[in-house]
């Protein structure tokens, strides 16, 4: 089964980032193949929303094609366009029609994978979980866009401190500073179900 | 303890939650989180409150989109870049075309004799106000885009 992380690779990526930036299409879409499912999530976890989600990383891509030739091969490609992504990411959730629109569309981006086996059992505790899913979302959704990224980095792509550390160029004290006051945010939305 | 002292202890607390809760905590630092613990009652019930919250988040993962969004994933990153050098080029040939037609057309305008003043004013004011918002736009969409308005702000 093909990762949704994939983590080593046969070609190097600052190989198929020079030949991209001699203007080979083929290795950019190399590149695009191998982190379309991170920046994709990464999007997810920014935006809620599948659609902005796959607009948004599409276009960071596009973007990262056009601002080739000011990348470093020698530095990691992924971080770059991470960047670029949650920049998108910011932008759009800055924007008051965006807010209305996403709050009008609600559509679930977290699966419960509790919920998913108590849906086999017990019905009953799986609308329960299914609500519990939704507060969740709603509650992660409402927290500040810094303090969101590094939640969503640390649970749902599960890095390590340095990783997220490294990715957004901040210290490891920060990454767990903001990590502390996202959880501490989110327990009192949940409050009364926790 | 002043009260500088007594945030960074805080600050260290809070840390020593996290790591304790990710799993990411050294050995020794695992005896002072205990120890930090059984003394403060207020610290256990905000640690078992965290350690409720790590339950559920552990148990959500990202929805996965249909296998077939992998399959168009290039081709459609691929279509939009193509379309977006159409795009400027469309663009750039436009505005050749249009900026050469306005200055013919206005070449003819100026010399006509028998039109009144107050018309040309008017028509010239009307282009002058078309290439004023124009450039504007321009302008804002080019360079007052790229600047993050709160990148500086830590929360």
């Amino acid at each position: 089964m093909e990762s949704d992380f994939p983590a080593e690779h046969e070609v190097n990526d600052n190989v198929l980032v020079l030949k991209a930036q001699a203007g080979d299409r083929e290795a950019f879409g190399q590149l695009v193949t191998r982190y379309m499912r991170r920046a994709y999530y990464a999007a997810l976890g920014l935006t809620g929303s599948h659609e902005d989600a796959m607009d948004l990383s599409q276009e960071a891509f596009i973007r990262a094609f056009r601002a080739r030739a000011s990348l470093d091969p020698d530095r990691p490609f992924y971080p770059w366009l991470y960047q670029i992504v949650r920049r998108l990411c910011f932008n759009l959730a800055r924007d008051r029609r965006t807010r209305r629109r996403r709050l009008e569309e609600a559509t679930p981006w977290l699966r419960d994978q509790a919920g998913a086996r108590a849906a086999v059992s017990d019905p009953g505790r799986s609308a329960e979980r299914a609500e519990l899913r939704g507060r969740l979302e709603a509650a992660i959704e409402a927290l500040p866009e810094r303090e969101r990224e590094v939640l969503v980095l640390k649970e749902f792509e599960g890095l390590r401190y340095r990783e997220i550390a490294d990715l957004l160029g901040i210290p490891i004290g920060t990454v767990m500073s903001r990590l502390y006051t996202a959880r501490r945010n989110l327990a009192e939305h949940l409050g009364d179900v926790l | 303890m002043s009260q500088r002292g007594a945030a960074c202890g805080d600050e260290r607390i809070r840390r020593l939650l996290m790591s304790g809760l990710d799993g990411e905590m050294p050995a020794e630092e695992r005896k002072e989180l205990q120890r930090l613990l059984e003394s403060d009652p207020a610290l256990k019930e905000e640690w078992d409150r965290l350690l409720r919250l790590k339950e559920v988040t552990d148990t959500m993962v990202f929805k996965k989109p249909p296998d077939v969004v992998w399959d168009d994933y290039w081709t459609s990153v691929y279509v939009r870049l193509e379309r977006g050098i159409g795009w400027i080029l469309l663009s750039l040939g436009a505005i050749v075309l249009i900026s050469y037609g306005i200055w013919v057309g206005a070449q003819q305008f100026v010399s006509d004799v028998e039109m009144p003043l107050y018309l040309k004013v008017a028509v010239m004011a009307t282009i002058l106000g078309v290439v004023v918002l124009f450039v504007s736009v321009l302008r804002e969409k080019l360079f007052m885009g790229r600047v993050e308005r709160y990148k500086d702000i830590e929360r």
